[in-house]
C-alpha cells in the first residue's frame, strides 16, 4: 500500500498524528494502521546488539530489563515523554518517523550511534542514525518504507540524559541532551537545530583533553537555537552550556 | 468491529479512523468520558484499553478491535475510588474526575504519593489543587 498509493501515512500510537488531525493542522488523509503488527513490538538482545522494534511503546521501553541494562538513557527519556497515557501508546518508530527536532529519544539514539532498520517491498536496509535526518523533518526513509526496528550495539561509558522543559511531564523540550562519558565522549542535543545533532567538535576537544570551559565555548558554535513558542535562542544557549557542565561533573570518575 | 466494553461484547459501526472518545460518547452513549483538550494533554478522556490508561482522544477506533475497554461507567457502583473522591471532595466541577479515577485505577491499592504524582502527571485539574485528589486515591 505504501508503495502503490501516494500520501498514505503509517499510523502507530497516533499520539502526534491525531493531535494534528484533531486540531485541523493535519489534512485528513489515508492512514495505514500498524498497531497490530506484533513482531514489530519485540525488544531483544541478539549477541551484543539490542534490537528494539519500531512499535515498542515508551512504557515497554521503560519496563524492559534489556533496555534498563543496556541503554538506561533510553528508559529515562521514555519516562519523560508526555504522561502515562501517552507512554502507553507512543512508539519509538513514531518518535523517529515524526522527525521532530525535539524528539526525546532522538539524542539518545544519536549518542548511542544506533542503526535504523527500514523495510519495503523491495527489501530491508540499515541506515546509521547519524545520517538519518537530512533536514528539518526530513529523513532518508522513503515513502514506501516502514521503520521496523532500531539496533544499538554496546555503549561504552556512563550514559547521561536530561530534558529541560516547562514542567517535568507533558512538555516538549526547550533543550534535550543525551551523552556518554568515555575517553571518546558523545554529546547529542535536540531542540537546538533543525534536527538532532552531535557536537562532534566539542566531543573531539574533550577527547583531546580540553577543559569543560573551552568545550562549552566550542559547543556554542555547534548549535543553532532559535526563538520559538517554547523558548528563546539565548535561553537555549545558556541551558546547553549548563547541561554540558552538569554532564561533565555528574559523570566525572571518582 | 468487535470490542469488549465494560465487560460486555459490543460491535461498533463507526468509521475506523474515528476517535475512540467520540465512539464511546456518541455511538455507545457513555458520556462519562470527557473531552478536555483533544490533544492528549489533559487526561480528561482517559479510559483503559486492556488495563492500560490511554487518552481516548488520540486512539483510532480501528486500533481497539478485539480489545477490552473500561470506562468510568464500567467501575460499577461499589468501586471504592468514586466513593473516596466523594468523601474527600476530590471533585469540584467534575470534568477531570472520570479521567483521574481511570488513571488511578491502574495504581492498584495503597500507592505511594510519589507514584500517584507520576501516574497523574497526564491528568490536569483546574479546580482542586490536586491535594484532595491525592487523598482520595490514598484512602485505604
Amino acid at each position: 500500500m505504501l508503495r502503490d498509493e501516494e500520501g498514505v501515512v503509517p499510523l502507530a500510537g497516533a499520539t502526534d498524528l491525531y493531535v494534528g488531525l484533531n486540531f485541523g493542522t493535519l489534512e485528513p488523509r489515508r492512514f495505514v494502521n500498524l498497531w497490530g503488527l506484533a513482531p514489530l513490538r519485540r525488544i531483544a538482545l541478539r549477541g551484543g546488539t539490542l534490537s528494539i522494534g519500531a512499535l515498542a511503546t515508551y512504557t515497554a521501553m521503560i519496563r524492559s530489563r534489556q533496555v534498563q541494562r543496556r541503554l538506561p538513557m533510553l528508559a529515562q527519556a521514555a519516562r519523560e515523554v508526555g504522561g502515562m497515557q501517552i507512554q502507553n501508546r507512543g512508539t519509538l518508530g513514531g518518535n523517529i518517523a515524526n522527525a521532530s527536532p525535539a524528539g526525546d529519544t532522538l539524542p539518545v539514539l544519536a549518542a548511542a550511534e544506533a542503526t535504523v532498520v527500514l523495510r519495503s517491498t523491495s527489501g530491508e536496509r540499515r541506515v546509521p542514525f547519524a545520517g538519518f535526518y537530512t533536514g528539518y523533518r526530513e529523513s532518508l526513509r522513503r515513502p514506501d518504507e516502514l521503520i521496523t526496528a532500531v539496533e544499538v550495539g554496546t555503549v561504552e561509558g556512563a550514559q547521561w540524559f536530561r530534558k529541560v522543559g516547562t514542567r517535568a511531564a507533558q512538555a516538549i523540550s526547550k533543550v534535550v541532551m543525551a551523552a556518554v562519558r568515555s575517553p571518546a565522549p558523545r554529546i547529542a542535543l535536540g531542540s537546538v537545530a533543525p534536527t538532532v545533532i552531535r557536537l562532534s567538535r566539542t566531543e573531539r576537544a574533550l577527547a583531546d583533553g580540553a577543559g569543560i570551559d573551552d568545550a562549552a565555548g566550542i559547543a556554542e558554535s555547534e548549535i543553532q537555537p532559535i526563538d520559538d513558542l517554547r523558548s528563546t535562542a539565548g535561553y537555549r544557549r545558556r541551558v546547553v552550556s549548563n547541561l554540558l557542565r552538569r554532564f561533565w561533573s555528574d559523570t566525572a570518575p571518582g | 468491529m468487535r470490542i469488549t466494553l465494560n465487560g460486555a461484547p459490543r460491535d461498533l459501526a463507526c468509521h475506523p479512523a474515528a476517535r475512540l472518545l467520540d465512539v464511546l460518547r456518541e455511538e455507545c452513549g457513555l458520556t462519562g468520558t470527557k473531552e478536555g483538550c483533544g490533544e492528549g494533554e489533559c487526561g480528561a478522556c482517559t479510559v483503559l484499553i486492556d488495563g492500560a490508561a490511554v487518552c481516548s482522544c488520540l486512539v483510532p477506533a480501528a486500533q481497539v478491535s478485539g480489545a477490552s475497554i473500561t470506562t468510568i461507567e464500567g467501575l460499577g457502583d461499589d468501586h471504592p475510588l468514586p466513593r473516596a473522591f466523594m468523601d474527600e471532595v476530590g471533585a469540584q466541577c467534575g470534568i477531570c474526575t472520570p479521567g483521574m479515577i481511570m488513571t488511578a485505577v491502574t495504581l492498584g491499592s495503597r500507592p505511594s504519593l510519589a507514584r500517584i504524582r507520576v501516574a497523574l502527571a497526564g491528568n490536569l485539574c483546574r479546580c482542586t489543587g490536586y491535594e484532595a485528589i491525592y487523598r482520595a486515591i490514598r484512602k485505604p
